[in-house]
Formats: structure tokens, sequence, C-alpha cells
């Protein structure tokens, strides 16, 4: 490169922010693929408006996406960004609050006009007020630099070339990090092939940038970061929704039954829709139906002709499926609801995450109606918990809840891919066979004779000869499936399924506990998505050399086996959640243990600096007797 | 938002069943028997659905598939029991989800006989939405929808097809809602085949199960039906020989439609007020409205649909309209069974691997 400095660092928060309209997740996403491709360990957080284009240059119209990327392990997104790259004055009001003292500001100061000011409310124009000393401001005028350098492509409109100033930004941050372009440029080829013009420019507003760092004063350092230690594999960066879509398909591959996703689009679960329908070449089929309920009825047909139903929602659509899981708890079949979890309560907030459908997965039905819950903790762990989730519906003939959330969905991380020969063989048994005789000694078929070591009942698909039988919503008979209204067969049945559920954990392992010192007083337990963040503070305070331990909830129901002798293990146990305590409640209920909640829902993940706080305001609490 | 050509089957229409494995041509031959369950039926003594029952059981022999590949599924209410006394697979599902329910199956396995068993509260109140939707979709579901307008289950509410008026439990004072006329609601949601038929007239209903099911696609069947206990005598005007004649239209495809006796026949004509029934002789040929059930516009089927009113002065009974159009469940099956094929059969470990491999991975030593 030039004369200019190079300075190793081993950790960098960036954030794009601009109009919903700007490209801002496009050029997140762009620099996480070129962050990816170099080797080091990311995660990312896009955080947008649930309007498409909300009013051009307004606060609520806001749109960020946030990259972490470091020359070791990566846990969550970053609490605070080191560069704020603001599109316009409301880029940067919006995020001017996250950004610690000294960070670096890029701005477009285009956009700084006084109408664009007034439109967020700065009397002054901030850049010339003196209000951001604090900060290292770059002011750059990036859309009419962008415009000059598209000055010869004669067939586009200015607002075209306008549109190309993300690839400028995106250009400009890749020279000051290092970044290769050349995926960008082929992901611009793919993007563009029909528009040969727009794709010029964009790939030239791409270079200008990298090439306006390069010559320009106004930046004298680029950095570097070298790639993170990480295990060897082969790696690619997935969100949380493309993983969960492919664990679904693998799952259906390792199980040899096809899968049949019925759904309705909903925010944030909708890519997981999309995914699946590109997906028919490997035998999956998607219905779109014409709501909810038709969406889980559809699959739960699906899965009573022998296929793995699986329906996608977010937790309004939990709301209106209910009804439908129950029936799937009576007729014991297996089914998957994805539930990618955002703020509620009613519609909340869509594009924000939340883990407080927890008690509705749990318990938001009419009757004693059990339903297994697996919860992934990070976006590539979706994959596995959506193949952990068809293996207790199978196996267990039962509805499960895989409750990913609106972080793991749309935020991603490098992913080492697993080898679809090693994963774990799902295959199932359909009954063939009457399993039973009836009165005059000939041989029948009993639906609910279940198996002894799971409880599971058999699965009979239409289709089979002598096994023709009826299932439905109405109490069944023990054994014969027959409508029964008897009290203690009623008794009995309920127990049966609750005990089936129950004995899942025997399949399921134990909860495993991060005790380096195995001297920890202070438990920090979580579930889902809190998994980075809750490990990044525990990294942090450990740095401090207090001892805490970490454990993470991967079952919300059943629990594994060994969690009350775990949690009674602990003089404080630390629950955070971002909900308002629904694991804590569920865990004092069942093990009468006093843990501690830390709660917050504010739409966003933990940041590790509050998270810490608690762990460690916990540790004096625990030091001082256990009572605060 | 762009279109695409689906350059897919349905050109040539094929037989409801045509996928559905048969029974071998030397095999015996199914009887009632062997469609009636080991449950005991459990309706009011008098209910009409017990003709239904039987009618059923008797004509599911001559369609001469495998037993084991039907599938009865209902929702909720009396007529929803059905599933329970049929030897089939069947499925007693919630209130108003079966035709969802049944599209899932239906679209997953091309080899079965779906029906789908409901009353006029399950389709067309709490479920209206999903029938409305499996018509306009055509998928292959035979519906069969008992029609009682009242709620028997829940002890004698009235129903989205009680007249109003109608004094029940819940309308003491007569009810004021609108009712829905089923056949046209089906016309109007894009339905390929809308019937209408009789519980009493095990003939009538015969005939017109069997042209469903011949029917590739969704096929409404409405079936009035006596409920003795809470709306006793509902069709008692069309079921009495005396006065039936007068008030039965029996719509039969390609011919005029008639009413009444030979000595007193009328025949429906078009009238700038629309359509009304003139004694024959009075009729100019080139106003007669002559039945098509197989016509691209539902337009006249609707207006023959319209005949109806609550006093019951014309009725008509029969095939409103069946035409052939592709099926959602065929037209899901080609797409995927396509894809399938262009991607080299059904994927490989290797195919699972290049796809969660995308087109950007890097390796760590």
């Amino acid at each position: 490169m030039s004369s200019k400095s190079v300075q190793q660092l081993d950790r960098v928060v960036i954030r794009f922010a601009g109009d919903s309209g700007d490209g801002m997740q496009l050029t997140g996403d762009r620099f996480t693929s070129e962050t990816a491709a170099l080797g080091n360990d990311l995660s990312t957080l896009p955080n947008f408006p649930a309007e498409i284009r909300a009013p051009q240059g307004t606060l609520p119209g806001v749109s960020s996406f946030q990259l972490h990327f470091a020359d070791h392990d990566v846990l969550t997104p970053g609490d605070a960004p080191d560069v704020l790259v603001a599109m316009n004055p409301a880029a940067l009001k919006a995020n001017l609050r996250d950004l610690p003292r000294g960070a670096t500001v890029i701005v477009n100061i285009d956009e700084f006009t006084k109408r664009n000011l007034a439109k967020v409310g700065y009397a002054e124009n901030p850049l010339e007020d003196g209000s951001l000393d604090s900060w290292q401001v770059h002011p750059v005028a990036l859309t009419s630099i962008t415009v000059e350098a598209l000055a010869g492509f004669n067939t586009l409109s200015r607002k075209d070339k306008e549109r190309a100033k993300n690839m400028f930004a995106l250009g400009l941050l890749s020279w000051m990090y290092h970044r290769p372009t050349t995926g960008t440029e082929l992901f611009l080829k793919n993007k563009f092939a029909s528009r040969p013009d727009i794709l010029e420019a964009n790939l030239a507003a791409l270079r200008a940038g990298l090439n306006y760092g390069e010559t320009t004063e106004a930046f004298s350092v680029s950095y570097e970061i070298a790639p993170a230690k990480m295990p060897s594999g082969t790696y690619r960066n997935v969100t949380g929704n493309i993983a969960l879509a492919y664990g679904l398909v693998t799952a259906a591959h390792r199980a040899r039954l096809p899968l049949v996703l019925g759904s309705y689009p909903i925010t944030p679960a909708s890519d997981i829709l999309h995914t699946l329908s590109g997906l028919k070449r490997y035998g999956v089929t998607t219905m779109q139906c014409e709501d909810e309920i038709a969406g889980i009825g559809a699959a739960l047909g699906a899965s009573f002709g022998g296929a793995i139903g699986v329906t996608t929602t977010s937790g309004p659509g939990v709301a209106l499926k209910s009804e439908t899981i129950g029936l799937a708890v009576s007729l014991e079949l297996p089914l998957v609801i994805v539930d990618v979890q955002r703020g509620g309560p009613s519609t909340g907030l869509p594009t924000k995450t939340e883990q407080s459908d927890l008690l509705q997965a749990m318990f938001g039905r009419n009757g004693e109606s059990p339903v297994p819950i697996v919860a992934p903790s990070s976006p590539a762990d979706c994959f596995d918990a959506a193949m952990e989730a068809v293996r207790i519906a199978t196996t267990y003939r039962t509805p499960v809840f895989l409750l990913s959330d609106g972080y793991l969905a749309n935020g991603s991380e490098p992913w080492r891919l697993p080898s679809v020969k090693d994963l774990p063989d799902l295959r199932v048994e359909f009954a063939t066979e009457p399993n039973g005789v009836d009165a005059k000694g000939q041989p029948v078929f009993h639906p609910y004779l279940r198996d002894e070591t799971t409880l599971a009942r058999p699965w009979a698909v239409p289709g089979t000869p002598g096994l023709e039988h009826r299932v439905g919503g109405i109490e069944k008979a023990d054994v014969t499936g027959n409508i029964s209204y008897d009290p203690d067969n009623h008794d009995r049945m309920t127990r049966l399924r609750a005990g089936k559920v129950a004995g899942i954990a025997d399949t399921m392992g134990d909860l495993e506990v991060d005790d380096p010192s195995g001297e920890a007083e202070v438990l920090v337990l979580g579930w889902g998505s809190t998994y980075g963040p809750i490990a990044a503070a525990v990294r942090n305070v450990r740095n401090t050399g207090a001892k805490v331990a970490r454990a993470h909830l991967r079952h919300l129901n059943p629990f594994p086996a060994n969690t009350g002798e775990v949690l009674r293990r602990y003089r404080t146990v630390l629950v955070p959640e971002m909900n308002m305590g629904q694991l804590a409640m569920l865990l004092r209920a069942k093990y009468l243990v006093d843990v501690q909640s830390f709660t917050q829902v504010r739409g966003l993940p933990f940041t590790t600096v509050e998270l810490a706080d608690a762990i460690v305001g916990a540790q004096t609490v625990s030091d001082n007797g256990g009572t605060a | 938002m762009t279109t695409t050509e689906l350059g897919m089957p349905g050109s040539s229409p094929r037989a409801g069943t045509a996928s559905v494995p048969r029974l071998p041509e030397d095999a015996d031959t199914l009887t009632k028997r062997d469609f009636t369950s080991d449950q005991e039926v459990r309706w009011c003594p008098g209910c009409g659905d017990y003709a239904i029952l039987a009618a059923v059981q008797g004509f599911l022999p001559e369609l001469g598939l495998k037993r084991e590949n039907i599938v009865f599924v209902s929702g909720i209410g009396c007529s929803s029991r059905f599933p329970y006394y049929l030897d089939t697979y069947g499925m007693h599902s919630i209130h108003g989800r079966a035709p969802a329910i049944a599209t899932g199956l239906a679209t997953s396995r091309e080899d079965l006989s779906v029906w789908v068993v409901t009353g006029d509260g399950d389709a067309l109140s709490i479920g209206g939405n999903h029938l409305i939707h499996a018509l306009r979709r055509n998928v292959n579901l035979k519906i069969l929808l008992f029609n009682n307008q009242i709620y028997g289950l829940t002890k004698g509410q009235y129903s989205p097809t009680s007249h109003v008026g109608a004094v029940t439990k819940s309308t003491p004072l007569g009810s004021v809602d609108q009712p829905f006329n089923p056949v046209s609601l089906a016309l109007g949601a894009e339905a390929t085949f809308v019937a209408r038929t009789m519980d009493s007239d095990r003939k009538h209903l015969t005939e017109v199960l069997r042209q469903a099911a011949e029917h590739r696609g969704t096929a409404l069947v409405e079936i009035y039906q006596n409920c003795p206990i809470f709306n006793d005598g509902a069709f008692d005007l069309i079921k009495d020989r005396e006065q039936q004649q007068a008030r039965l239209v029996h719509l039969v495809d390609g011919e005029p439609v008639r009413l009444g006796a030979e000595d007193d026949r009328q025949v429906l004509v078009r009238t700038k007020a629309g359509l009304r029934f003139v004694p024959e002789g009075e009729a100019a040929d080139d106003g007669v409205v002559v039945h098509q059930v197989g016509a691209d516009d539902p337009a006249q089927a609707f207006a023959i649909s319209r005949l109806d009113t609550p006093d019951m002065t014309h009725v008509p009974m029969g095939v409103f309209r069946s035409v052939a159009r592709p099926t959602y469940d065929d037209l899901v099956r080609a797409q995927v069974d396509s894809a399938v094929e262009k991607g080299g059969g059904p994927a490989t470990d290797a195919d699972l691997e290049r796809l969660i491999h995308g087109r950007d991975t890097w390796t760590v030593a």
C-alpha cells in the first residue's frame, strides 16, 4: 500500500447507519463477507425499522448494521461501535449515544443540509458547533464524490448515481481495514447481471471509495486485524434463519422423509419460508397458506401423511396456532413449530428481538398439553437445534417448539460446516403390521399402544393396509385410541403424555457447566440467544480474577436431568433473560431454588458491560452471604 | 412483481382418483361392511347424518380404490364425528380447520383420496377462511358440507345458514344475520365443482358423490341434512312428495332448467329483470336458460344459485358447476418433482453439502 501507516488491532466494532433506503444492510453484509473471507471471527447485528421505507431522513427511518470482528473468538456483535458510518443527520443522532468518546465517525456531509438537520431536531449543524469534539469526525462528501466519480455514466440519472454511495462507503471502509473486495465485485456482477450500466457504476463507486482512502489526507492510518485462530475446517458466514432452514432440510434428508412447510409470512421468520421455497430440489414442499392456523394445519396434515411437518412463525402467529398445537399433542404426531421471537405483546416490536415467548411455548394451550422446547444459542447453532427439534419430534411423536429470536435470525457468524454423513441418523420406522388382537383373537392395530422406552405411539401412515385407524382431538382410550370419556383413562392419558415429554431428558444429555476453577459461587445460567453476551461477560469478569461459572440451557422442556443438582451447587444463580424473568419463574417453580433474575426488554441483545456489571453485583451479594 | 408461465400439467383433465392405487382387477370387491368401523354410531335418533353415512359407506366400494388409501378429515360438530364410523384412515380435527389439514395431506400425498366432512357452522363460520381458500386453490379434496341450518352439538344456536328471523337459543327475538348461500359462496370463491343434494334422496346423493369423486380438484357438495332435535323439518317443503315437484329444480347439464310436473312444466328464462320461471309454452326459445356445468364463466351458475329463497319456492339441486382447472396439489408436486429431476434425482449427501456450503467458504488449516 502507500506511505500511510498501518496499525495492528485485535478487534473492531463498526456500525453502518443510514436511511432504510440507503442500502446499509447490504453494505454491512458485504463488509461481513469480506471480513469472513479474511479469516476474522465475527458477529453481526442488523437493526432496522418495521417500516419498509419510513419517511426519508427521519429518526424512525434509520437502519443500521453492526459488525464485530477480531483476531480471536468473538461472542457478541459488540457493545459500542469503534467506528460509526452515518449517512445522514438522522443516522448520526440516532446512534451517537451508543458511541464511546474517542470513537471514529465518518459522516456524509452532503446530507447535512438545513432541511435534513431540522428534520431530526438539530438547531445547529453538529459538525460545526463543536458538539462532536469528543469524537474523531471525518466529514466526507460521500454523495457528491460518488456522483463525480460516475460523471462518465451518461445513461444514469443523478438519482441512480447517488444510490451507489453505499458502495463508495464500503470501498472506503474496505481500504481502512484492508478488506479484499473481490467477493463484493463478484456479488455485484451476479446481482446486476442484467443491468451492465448499474453494475459498472457500482464497481466504479467501490473503487472510488478505495482510492479515496488511499489518496486523501483525511485518512492517515489504516488497520489490520489478523485472522482469528479457529478450529480447522471449512467455514462460511451464516445467519440464524438460513442455518435454521438448512437444519430442517438436512434433518429431513437424514430422516429420509419429505419436509413439508406450512407457513404464513411474519417478521422476523419469513426468511425461513423464502429460503425453503427455493429448496424444492431437495424435495422440500412449501405452502404459503391463508393464515397462521392454516399453516400449521397443512403441516400437521402432512405429518399425518408421513412427512416432517414444519410451521414457521413469530409470537403472534404462535397465539393463533395454539389450538392446532394442542391437537398435535393429542394426535401424538411429529411437528416442528419454529417461533422466531420478537418484542411483544401484540404486534409489539416486529423487527426487534426478545425472549418473551418461553411461557407461551410452555403453557400457551388449553388443558395439560406438554410440548418439548429447544432453543438455539447462536446463529450457526440454529442448524443443530433444528436437527435436534426434528429428532425429538420424530422419535417421540410430538410437536416440538424451536425458539429462535430476531437477534439469531438476522445476526450472523462464521459456521464450521459439518459433514452431512457424520450428522445424527434420524431414520424412523413407520408401523407396518397390526400390533394387537381383538376380543375374537383377530389381529388389530392399536394406534395408542406405546413404545415401552420412549412412550411414543406408532406412526402408521395412510396407505398402509390393515392399519386403518382414526385419530382426533377427543380424549383417546389408552392403547385402542377409541373415543373415551372415562375418568381413569383421562387421568392415565394425561400422565402418559406428560411422562413421554419428561422422558426426553433420557436422550438429551446433561447440563454442562463451565467452571474452570471449580470454586465459583456464582453460576450464570442462560438460554437461547443470550449465549454470546453471557459468555463474553463471564470472560470479562474472569479476566479480573473473579471466579464465576456459566451454563446454558438448550432444552427448556424438559430440563436436563441434572439441572436441579447444578442449581443447588452454587450460592447464587443469576439468570439473564430478554424478558421479565420467564426461565427464572420456571426454575423457581420446579426446583425451589431462589434464582436471581436479571432482565431487559429493549429489543436488543444484552451488552457485555451491563451483563458483567450484573455478574459482579451478584458476586458481591454472594460474598455478603446471599442477601441483598 | 413478475409472473412466469408455470409450464405445468393440467391441460388434460384426470379423474379425481387417478393417482390413487386401485384394488387389483381379480380382487374381491369391497362392500359397505368393509367401510363400517367397529364404533357405535352416536348421533340422535332420526338424524340425517345416518342416511348420509349409509350412502357414503355404500358408495365408497364403487370407487374400486384400496381402502387404506382413503382418508376422511373432519372438523368439529355433529357431522364431524363421521370419520369415526368409517373404517378408513381418518382424523377428527379441530373446529373449522379440516380443509387446511386436508390441504397439507393431499398436497404431500398424491396417492390418497382425501375427503372432508364438515357442517354449516364448521365450514362457513369458524372455518370460512379455510373453505374459500381451498376452493380457490382447487386442492384435490372432496368436501361434504352437511347443512342443517343450526348448531347441533352446542345445542341449538343459529348458524351462518339460519334464516333471518330464526328463533334459536341465542336469538330469542329472531336472528338478524343475513345467511350465506353455500353454493353462491363457493361459486364466488372460484370453486371448480359445486353441487347440492339432500340426505333423504339416496340415489341423488350417490350420483352427486360419484361426480364429485370423479372431479379432479376441490369438489364442494352441500348436503341438506335434517336435525330432528334443534331444527326439525327445515327441509320438509322440499322433502314432501306433493310439494317437492313444484319446488325442486333438478339441474341437468345441457338441458333447459325446468321445474314442475309434466302437465305444469315451467322453464327458466332470461328477462330484463333477471332469471325467472315461466310456463314452458310461453318461453321464447332464445330466452331459455340451458344449464352448462362446464361453462368457464360461473355467472349463469351463480344466477341459478340465487333462485334459492328462504321460503324454498325454487330450490336448485344437482351439479351447478364442474370445470377442469389444474389443481394446487398437482402443481406443487410438479414444481418439486421437476426441480428434483433437474437436480439429477433425489438429493445425496454431497448435494446437501453443496447447499450448506453456499458460494462463499474459507478454510482454516
